[in-house]
């Protein structure tokens, strides 16, 4: 490790707020792009998961059609 | 390769190993940057910022190629698969660009003084970001999918002639943006102590590019095919 102590690696010799910023805005929006698809193909797969069981439940209660 | 099924069985597969690899890299990568590289002897510490400014603005240079050559494919050959590509490309594409210029900003004000400057690498990436939210744009304004994705291809493909002039821009203007420091041929203007955890970012990114294009490509097929008898076969088996 290049830095002496915790408090030396926060300010960087006057440039920690950049370099921290610079980080929080990369990898935030980093987790949001990772986090959205996953999300969003896990809500239609259940959707098509909730209408499969209605179609089983109104087969299962009217058998013969 | 066009076969839905197909590729959702095998995207599935690789996703499950490339997302720990990339959270892995990614995690890596900024801790050898903020930790372990030395500073720059003019720069400081600031310089540390290049970790996450050069891989994003380098992956987001290479994915536009990407939607583009999806778009060409799209247009000659009309695949689907093609104009799912291209949109998925889009938005990641347009989050990297915005990364590289907002951390640019940043760089820029301890740097050179000022958060902004009207140069032509800078410009030129603007550019960038404004075909990608076109293209995100075109897609939605359109109801119907295939003349949405041919006006996005088209609009992709004219938006190539703005990838050279990005390239070059630090060597035909010479403004503030210091021109490239690695090079493939010849010796790179920075120490290998801060160029492998460089490389090693910009192959994080890579990494985090592929997947996020395979993810955002996956949520929307599943919605494509809701009604496709292999899908609910899957959904059935899970």
């Amino acid at each position: 490790m290049y830095f002496a102590s915790l408090s030396a690696l926060w300010h960087m010799d006057g440039h920690g707020f950049y370099v921290w910023l610079s980080y929080a805005v990369t990898f935030l929006p980093v987790a949001i792009m990772l986090w959205l698809p996953i999300r969003r193909q896990r809500q239609h797969w259940q959707w098509i998961a909730a209408e499969q069981r209605r179609i089983d439940s109104r087969r299962a209660e009217a058998p013969g059609e | 390769m066009g076969s839905p099924p197909w590729f959702f069985r095998f995207s599935g597969a690789v996703v499950r190993w490339l997302l720990p690899l990339t959270i892995g890299l990614l995690l890596l990568g900024a801790a050898w940057g903020l930790l372990v590289a030395p500073p720059d002897f003019r720069q400081g510490n600031s310089y540390r910022i290049i970790y996450v400014h050069v891989p994003a603005a380098v992956v987001a240079l290479a994915g536009y190629y990407v939607m583009a050559f999806a778009g060409a494919v799209s247009l000659i050959w009309r695949i689907k698969m093609a104009d799912v590509t291209m949109r998925a490309v889009a938005p990641v594409g347009a989050v990297l660009t915005a990364v590289a210029l907002v951390t640019g900003a940043i760089w820029g004000k301890p740097t050179w003084g000022t958060w902004w400057v009207w140069d032509a690498r800078i410009t030129s990436m603007l550019i960038l970001l404004f075909l990608y939210l076109g293209v995100i744009a075109l897609f939605e304004a359109y109801e119907n999918k295939t003349a949405a994705a041919r006006a996005c291809a088209v609009l992709s493909l004219v938006g190539t002639v703005n990838i050279p002039i990005i390239y070059k821009s630090v060597d035909w203007w010479y403004a503030l943006h210091q021109p490239a420091s690695i090079k493939f041929t010849g010796e790179s203007a920075i120490d290998s102590s801060m160029l492998h955890p460089l490389l090693l970012m910009i192959g994080a990114f890579y990494c985090l590019f592929a997947l996020t294009v395979l993810l955002n490509m996956r949520a929307e097929l599943v919605w494509n095919h809701r009604e496709a008898s292999w899908l609910k076969q899957m959904v059935r088996n899970v």
